[in-house]
């Protein structure tokens, strides 16, 4: 029983950090879409046709300078980018658990879980 | 409405606001997601690219998964165990399905789709089954101590877990369908599950629901690298799905659903021949 009590308080501490994430990701997302909105509200999008967003709101690195130089765009997507980090928190938290917990077995489990999801954030190119 | 092309930011952000707030509740209430009728309304409603759709979709699937984990964590139906063994392989197959969908023509993708939904409608109209009675013990699940109990009315209830092998082949398959799609394929992940692990339903939704977050963000950062991601697209969808989500949750527990997931199955039924159709024309 021991097991099971201590695979409940990962899930726990986790569900927590999982609430949290969702709740700052959509309050920046939200704010970012305020400010969008108020500066282009009046314009029209295009989504009809695939020109793929710009190069900037493809990385890490350029959503951070678009933040910093007040890009509204910019803002919206460093929250889709906190949205997307809250899953992989989970699984970072899940490896510190089964390590806590001294199951080898499921901390390579779950590392190899991670390496596939940072893979995927560096680009994951197959 | 080619594209939003005739509408204003605002009135755009609005009217696919609303419509994904709808889809969420709906989507939370029925057991499908929302994210199954939004690509389809997307596209076909608004003459919006299916790249961009998808994108937008899959973003509001991490949303909803994630902000559902918690209810799903505190009634301890999940099985933690399970879910991170079985994301090794829907991982993997979500970068496979999300290389694919930069490769596949947007026509196919929305047949694609299409097949998908119907097979989804089909497995949300039917009831969830019991258990079929003890078989021999799978030896991965002893060796991974994937068994586990979860609370019922009347105490905590063992189970054992079967069929691994099969369930880790479903979920490469649902995974990559999730990375192709921009969904979360719940549908699949449970009945990988609750037909080949034989693990209790309600365990299976719970586990599911834990494992499409982390799926979804694996083919999410391969989105946000390709383009498919625009902020003003995914805003209202994201926002709306989750806002939905969140109700429909609330009032899942004195609902009835039997008949709306009838009519919820009808829909999607509705919008995967159309998908299907617009693909093999060539229209999407």
């Amino acid at each position: 029983m021991a097991r099971r009590w201590t695979d409940q308080r990962i899930e726990q501490v986790v569900g927590g950090l999982l609430r949290t994430g969702v709740a700052v990701a959509a309050a920046v997302v939200l704010a970012g879409g305020v400010l969008f909105l108020v500066r282009h509200g009046a314009e029209q999008p295009h989504y009809g046709v695939f020109h793929g967003e710009p190069s900037d709101l493809r990385s890490v690195r350029g959503i951070v300078a678009d933040v910093a130089s007040g890009r509204a765009r910019g803002l919206i997507q460093l929250g889709l980018l906190l949205l997307v980090a809250t899953p992989v928190a989970r699984v970072v938290f899940s490896v510190a658990g089964f390590a806590l917990e001294h199951d080898r077995t499921y901390v390579w489990i779950t590392l190899a879980v991670l390496a596939v999801l940072l893979f995927s954030l560096a680009g994951g190119h197959l | 409405m080619r594209g939003g092309g005739e509408l204003t930011n605002l009135a755009f952000t609005s009217t696919v606001g609303a419509i994904s707030l709808l889809a969420g509740f709906l989507g939370a209430l029925t057991g499908l997601g929302g994210g199954v009728v939004i690509v389809p309304i997307l596209a076909l409603g608004f003459g919006i690219d299916i790249r961009y759709a998808i994108g937008a979709s899959l973003v509001s699937v991490i949303a909803t998964s994630s902000g559902a984990a918690a209810a799903y964590v505190r009634e301890g139906f999940s099985n933690i165990r399970i879910g991170m063994f079985l994301e090794i392989a829907t991982t993997v197959g979500a970068l496979v399905g999300a290389s694919l969908a930069a490769r596949l023509s947007t026509s196919l993708i929305a047949i694609v789709f299409g097949v998908v939904l119907v097979y989804s409608a089909f497995l949300s109209a039917r009831m969830p089954h019991d258990p079929p009675p003890d078989e021999a013990l799978d030896r991965f699940a002893t060796r991974l101590r994937l068994d586990g109990s979860y609370p019922t009315p009347g105490g905590s209830q063992a189970y054992h877990v079967r069929g691994v092998p099969t369930a880790f082949g479903l979920m490469f398959v649902a995974g990559s369908l999730s990375g192709l799609l921009g969904i979360g394929s719940g549908a699949v992940k449970v009945l990988a599950m609750d037909r080949a692990m034989r693990i209790p339903f309600k365990v299976a939704t719970a586990t599911s629901n834990f494992m499409i977050g982390v799926t979804a963000a694996a083919s999410a950062g391969v989105y946000l690298n390709r383009g498919y991601v625009d902020p003003g697209l995914v805003m209202p969808v994201m926002l709306g799905v989750l806002l939905g989500s969140t109700l429909g949750a609330r009032v899942l527990l004195n609902a009835r659903t039997r008949v709306l997931r009838l009519v919820f199955a009808a829909v999607v039924l509705a919008l995967a021949l159309e998908m299907i159709f617009n693909g093999a024309t060539g229209r999407l």
